[in-house]
């Protein structure tokens, strides 16, 4: 059989039905044995498009996306969803075209060094040099990509072993010497980590990406729920613990609310679970959280200690090991009531710094009403991806998830142009599902193309761009540590964003009302097919409160 | 060290000793990884990308053609060492590595010194080769190969006597290391 023929194969072994991609010279093969194969393929614009509409996908349904492109310019074109994926930890595999081997090296038609190029950005990558090498190496791609902490396995196969004819064998285990991630937590170290939050008068659960990407999230809510525990997520962890609800405390970190990160400030005892310490989460890293002991849970070993120093590392699955520490804190008959004083401690902050802001005397559309209306209109039940700016944080804020894979957004890398292919993709895996993107006119831009892919394929997504005609946050930025001197941040009045959903096959929408809003929110979600509001918002807007950079979290501003 | 998994549970003050370790000593990592393509250029670039740096590299064949061995030596007062072996921990092609005591290792190194050695120099220099137990590899009118064998510490010694005399040039490999005993590295 041809190799590119084992590919699919190989696919469906691993319960692909649906890949993101663009055909070219080097991968002529594959899209040949596409073309029968019945696997659905998704013809994107531009390959960053597939790339993060895999991520999208991967994110929404806990499965490994997948992306392709071909040589050169398809694969440098992926680089930037490989460096999201890795940074923010999300199983996709992408496989790309490469030159005839013969040609390797010569700087060749399309040849560019797509190992070399992507090699920081990935879990793992592998060149093909032998055809079949191939369906072992597929399968090896698939396993690491989904198994420990998640990430992005690039597999580069060059044309001619592509149309190489092998005997294919199905894979049925892999072998990775150098590859063993850790599942199970010490069993010492749990009872360690459940004593120590028995003990504890001021505890806060600090839970991460890792709780959602790990399916752990039910087993989070059962151990705080059980140990009354206080709980705030990271960006990336929103909707591991449903909001809204008594004990949770909002997002943390620079902007997040005061309660969670004044609570890191005062803890005793922070239970991390499946969350890195990243330096937007801690402020002033000498000044981070200085009265408390860490209990650190992660799958990745290098996560231990890498920034703040863990009293109790747990290696593992959040999974396993989150019903042990319950029951062994269940065990030691903690008495709730250790912790009232700490809790009127939080109520206190809650009551006295909640989000804010003030709402305009005109029919002006506030962001943040924005925001709200989306959360209401929608019964919180969407899935939302975002772009990455302002009306990333005010999504963060003012939008309540109740349960994990429902926020959809680029955390680590920050990916400006993430959420409208993001949210293609998750349509896509979870087509019953509302799914919406929130975006700047500033990001949207930047992978706008899909929206003909979503109008040509059927993919009924609904954009709201929070349109204040600024690159926003770079502006707010410019407005409090640059003296107001904005420097390239105006967008103007362009594009029509309504014009260009027309041009695009889909429908768009301006919204300027804040009294008709609700309404108008609701009657675009309404809409058949992909539809792009443009939602006009006051334009210098800022978001608050803030943890300045370089500063410790208790003097948060704003 | 870097076994998988969870270790028992150590003391608080061991762990908080643990954490960002930086000894203050050189250590030798002694890295067993796949021989396959790149797999060198992952090390490397693992080292660049997180800011540790290398100090010597030396690579080599084992007895089993698939594997490779990476010694690269660094100094324990600048990274922390736990760090830079959990991160090469996380590439798939490393299958194992071994932060080496430096009292239970056996480390050399290779260096060729080409000194210039002119009838005024040569008895002295020859004396001091010989002291280090150095080979004369080459020679010509005007100067000399020496090959020394042994320790950093002592390649930089027999540096540090005949840089005065006239050093042309130094080649070193680094260090490849060995541990003591039966057990294997």
């Amino acid at each position: 059989m041809r190799a590119v023929d084992a590919v699919m194969e190989c696919l469906k072994a691993e319960g692909v039905d649906v890949v993101f991609g663009l055909p070219g010279g080097a991968n002529l093969p594959t899209y040949d044995a596409f073309y029968d194969a019945g696997i659905r393929h998704i013809l994107v614009r531009h390959e960053a498009g597939g790339g993060h509409a895999a991520e999208g996908y991967a994110k929404a349904t806990g499965k490994v996306g997948v992306s392709l492109g071909t040589s050169g310019p398809g694969a440098t074109n992926l680089v930037t969803p490989i460096m999201d994926a890795m940074m923010d930890s999300v199983p996709v595999v992408f496989l790309t075209g490469q030159i005839r081997t013969e040609l390797l090296g010569t700087d060749g038609f399309q040849e560019a060094d797509t190992i070399g190029i992507t090699m920081p950005a990935v879990k793992h990558s592998e060149m093909i040099v032998d055809p079949r090498d191939i369906p072992r190496a597929i399968h090896e791609a698939f396993h690491i990509a989904r198994s420990g902490r998640p990430g992005p396995v690039v597999l580069d196969i060059p044309v001619d072993l592509s149309r190489a004819d092998i005997a294919y064998q199905p894979v049925t285990a892999v072998n990775l010497p150098g590859y063993q991630p850790a599942v199970e937590g010490n069993a010492k170290q749990i009872r360690q980590a459940a004593k120590a939050l028995a003990a504890a008068k001021r505890p806060v659960l600090y839970v991460g990406g890792g709780v959602v990407s790990g399916d752990a999230a039910e087993e989070l809510r059962a151990l705080a729920l059980d140990g009354h525990f206080p709980v705030t997520a990271t960006l990336m962890g929103l909707g591991a613990f449903p909001a809204p609800h008594e004990q949770w405390l909002g997002m943390l970190g620079m902007h997040g609310t005061r309660a969670a990160n004044y609570a890191m400030d005062e803890a005793d005892l922070i239970c991390a679970i499946g969350a890195r310490f990243d330096d937007r989460i801690t402020g002033l890293l000498s000044e981070f959280a200085p009265s408390a002991k860490f209990i650190h849970i992660d799958v990745d070993p290098a996560e231990i200690s890498k920034n703040v120093p863990a009293h109790i590392p747990i290696i593992g699955d959040a999974k396993r090991i989150l019903p042990q520490l319950l029951e062994e804190y269940r065990e030691l008959g903690a008495e709730k009531a250790r912790l009232n004083e700490w809790w009127s401690r939080i109520d206190g902050w809650r009551a006295e710094h909640p989000l804010t802001y003030t709402d305009s005397t005109d029919s002006e559309i506030r962001p943040q009403f924005l925001l709200q209306s989306i959360c209401r209109a929608t019964g919180g039940d969407a899935i939302i991806t975002s772009d990455v700016g302002q009306h990333q944080m005010w999504t963060a804020q003012y939008y309540d998830f109740p349960q994990p894979r429902r926020w959809i957004n680029s955390g680590g890398l920050g990916t400006m142009g993430f959420g409208l292919p993001a949210a293609m993709g998750a349509k896509v895996g979870c087509p019953d599902q509302q799914v919406v993107c929130i975006a700047g006119d500033g990001s949207v831009q930047m992978n706008m193309q899909e929206l003909a892919t979503c109008a040509q394929e059927g993919i009924a997504i609904k954009v709201f761009i929070v349109n204040n005609g600024y690159l926003g946050m770079v502006r707010q930025w410019q407005e409090l540590f640059w003296d107001g001197r904005y420097s390239q941040v105006d967008m103007g009045k362009f594009p029509d964003f309504v014009k260009l959903a027309d041009a695009y096959g889909a429908t768009g929408m301006r919204l300027t009302d804040k009294n008709t809003l609700e309404d108008d929110v609701r009657a675009a979600l309404a809409t058949d097919g992909p539809v792009l509001v443009d939602v006009r918002v006051t334009p210098e807007e800022n978001v608050y409160p803030m943890i300045v950079p370089g500063e410790a979290a208790r003097n948060m501003v704003g | 060290m870097t076994e998988r998994g969870t270790k028992d549970l150590p003391s608080l003050e061991e762990l908080e000793a643990e954490v960002g370790r930086r000894t203050g000593r050189k250590h030798i990592l002694s890295i067993l990884v796949q021989n396959k393509p790149g797999v060198l250029t992952r090390v490397a670039g693992l080292f660049a990308r997180r800011g540790f740096n290398i100090d010597t590299l030396a690579v080599g064949p084992t007895d089993d053609d698939a594997i490779s061995r990476i010694t690269l030596t660094l100094d324990g007062g600048v990274h922390p060492i736990d760090q830079v072996t959990k991160q090469l921990d996380k590439l798939v092609n490393v299958l194992k590595i071994r932060d080496l005591e430096p009292a239970d290792t056996v480390a050399r190194e290779l260096a060729l010194f080409k000194l210039t050695a002119d009838s005024a120099t040569r008895a002295e220099v020859l004396q001091i080769c010989e002291i280090f137990r150095g080979k004369v590899v080459d020679v010509s009118k005007r100067s000399l190969v020496v090959e020394i064998t042994g320790t950093t510490d002592k390649v930089e010694a027999f540096e540090r006597m005949v840089r005065p005399l006239g050093l042309i040039e130094m080649v070193r490999t680094g260090e490849i290391a060995v541990a003591r005993g039966r057990s294997e590295t």
